[in-house]
């Protein structure tokens, strides 16, 4: 067994990072995200890592220096969290419509107001039509593979996207946790540096992000749209020649419990750990979780065929849409995944530790709870909007 | 099965040990500036290099120096998935021996745990004051903060918890402890921490209370 450090789960991506020998990094502080650049900075300083870091005054001016640098043909990372993502929010269209392979790691938190530096998908889930290809983690090795999953990734000629990885603020950020960390010839042996993207050259000048007119912009998203489905092909090869390399086996979802369990939990991030503890503690054979890793592409197939003989779906939403037709945004992509593929499915959304509220194991035996009850009724008598986990009236 | 080198935390495994999952909890309480997370943090550290999986998480509030600090240990034999707060601790160690009547400290330690406080009073007294009447729980108080403030004149009494922490618990051996501090701290600050971890241990008093 290799050996393993303990780390919080932003010093693992800081490794990841390194092991990239990535070449510009441009980001702005905000919790709970700082100490991923902070342990960067300080690789840098050290001459660990030799890397640009970029100091700028904002993170719309974070993500536009990335698309600048990665126009070059440098190998791009910048991280960011809440506030500081709904600022990036015009860039990231820009750097996924300009086709840069950017990695951007997402350290989950609400969104204000009321100010909230705690957990939970807000962010993420408010970035999930901007045209990027994005995973989430469970646990702190997990988030650390992603970095290197996700410049494999992105940098593949059939992909040509920015790539954003996530892991949830402060339950994985700040918690110390065994790592195997990868080295940078492990690292570049996984994810050679190539240019396979086109950049800028001074002796061959052209210009990037110019008009496209209606002779040509549809065209331009038809391709994006192609590039960004097909990167699910491309994921599924690195995610099997990860495990070939280092031993540790992922895919776009993961399924944990009895394979026919008639109850299954559908969740994402560190929650869907404490979904497995409940599991385990209670032997309870009845329950399953169906884990989704990669949000986008939506990994439909792999939804159907775990959701296809449940009884009843509770899907745990950590981020909330007022006045949608759906109140969770994981319950919808789910709902309209099941429905295109003529299942009929009891699906009940439970809307759960939202800023930071813990999601314990009371909490998910209360979901399970209700499931069992609503099970046992027809489909026509089930809730109609969001179940609220946890939250006083 | 993870291998594990060292011995001790099976001891205190088969006192508690159920039949689904072995874990060693603990819960931190202090005040920010008197270094619980940190706390938490080395006694995680020390596990995972004895071979354990580990978790140290802090209750995450925006950080103020004298507010109220919970942080958190998990310790287990193979992986953990449980992320959420520790709600029925193995062991409660209190930082600011003002803070060991509050309720919210004393909640939930399991029965035949362990309650460590730093305080100037032997653990008897401890009991009394905050009245164990039907708890089983091994009491043991060492005064971390004359110790702290004798070897760096400051109240940081984090290091001198965890010696008094593993000296009454038997969790971890305390070279491994050693050795988290002198990969965390440097030079002159690591060795001094070190000398207060190894007094801690030495003079911390333990009584059973059933």
């Amino acid at each position: 067994m290799k050996h393993k450090v303990p780390l919080s789960g932003n010093s693992a991506v800081a490794y990841a990072v390194k092991a990239m020998d990535v070449d510009v990094v441009s980001a702005y502080p905000i919790t709970p995200q700082t100490t991923i650049v902070e342990k960067i900075a300080e690789f840098v300083a050290n001459g660990e890592l030799d890397a640009k870091v970029i100091h700028v005054e904002s993170e719309h001016s974070a993500l536009s220096a990335a698309v600048g640098a990665s126009a070059t043909g440098a190998r791009i990372f910048t991280a960011s969290s809440s506030q500081g993502i709904a600022l990036m929010y015009e860039i990231m269209f820009i750097a996924s419509s300009m086709r840069l392979p950017i990695v951007m790691t997402i350290a989950t938190r609400a969104l204000s107001a009321p100010i909230n530096i705690w957990n939970d998908h807000s962010d993420f889930m408010a970035v999930s039509d901007t045209g990027w290809v994005m995973m989430m983690a469970e646990n702190n090795q997990e988030a650390h593979d992603d970095v290197v999953l996700a410049y494999r990734i992105a940098e593949d000629p059939r992909v040509l996207l920015p790539v954003a990885t996530a892991l949830d603020g402060f339950f994985m950020t700040h918690t110390i946790e065994p790592i195997e960390v990868i080295s940078r010839e492990e690292g570049l042996e996984f994810a050679p540096k190539k240019k396979t993207w086109y950049t800028l050259d001074p002796d061959n000048p052209v210009t990037m992000g110019a008009l496209g007119d209606p002779n040509w912009y549809f065209e331009f998203k038809k391709q994006q749209y192609e590039a960004l489905k097909n990167s699910r092909t491309v994921f599924d090869e690195a995610v099997k020649e990860f495990e070939k390399k280092f031993g540790r086996s992922y895919g776009p979802v993961e399924y944990f419990g009895n394979e026919d369990a008639e109850v299954v939990l559908v969740a994402m991030g560190h929650v869907s750990g404490n979904i497995k503890a409940f599991i385990e503690k209670t032997s309870a054979g009845n329950v399953g979780l169906l884990r989704v890793k990669l949000y986008r592409p939506f990994p439909e197939d792999l939804i159907v065929k775990h959701l296809e003989n449940a009884e009843i779906v509770g899907v745990i939403d950590r981020a909330l849409v007022p006045g949608s037709p759906y109140g969770g945004p994981l319950y919808s992509d789910v709902i309209v995944t099941l429905s295109k593929n003529n299942l009929s499915k009891k699906v009940v959304d439970f809307i759960a530790g939202l800023g930071g509220r813990p999601v314990t194991l009371g909490h998910i035996k209360n979901i399970v709870e209700k499931l069992e009850e609503l099970k046992l009724k027809p489909q026509k008598d089930l809730p109609k909007e969001p179940l609220f986990v946890g939250v006083r009236e | 099965m993870v291998f594990v080198e060292d011995v001790y935390l099976f001891y205190v495994f088969k006192i508690y040990s159920c039949k689904v999952n072995v874990v060693f909890e603990i819960r931190w309480h202090g005040r920010g500036g008197m270094g619980a997370v940190t706390a938490a943090d080395i006694t995680a550290s020390a596990a995972i290099k004895a071979g354990y999986y580990a978790l140290a998480f802090p209750e995450f509030g925006a950080e103020r120096r004298g507010a109220p600090v919970t942080a958190y240990t998990r310790i287990d034999e193979r992986v953990i998935y449980d992320r959420s707060p520790i709600e029925e601790p193995d062991a409660v160690v209190v930082l600011d021996p003002t803070m060991i009547t509050s309720p919210r400290v004393l909640a939930g330690i399991k029965d035949g745990g362990y309650l460590i406080v730093n305080t100037a009073k032997d653990p008897k007294q401890v009991v009394e004051e905050v009245g164990l009447k039907g708890r089983k729980l091994t009491v043991a108080t060492v005064d971390a903060t004359d110790l702290a403030m004798k070897v760096f004149n400051l109240p940081i009494v984090n290091t001198a918890m965890v010696g008094a922490l593993i000296s009454t618990t038997k969790l971890l051996p305390l070279d491994r402890v050693l050795e988290v501090v002198n990969e965390k701290f440097s030079g002159r600050i690591a060795s001094l921490n070190a000398q207060l971890i190894k007094q801690a241990y030495e003079l911390v008093k333990v009584v059973k209370h059933e």
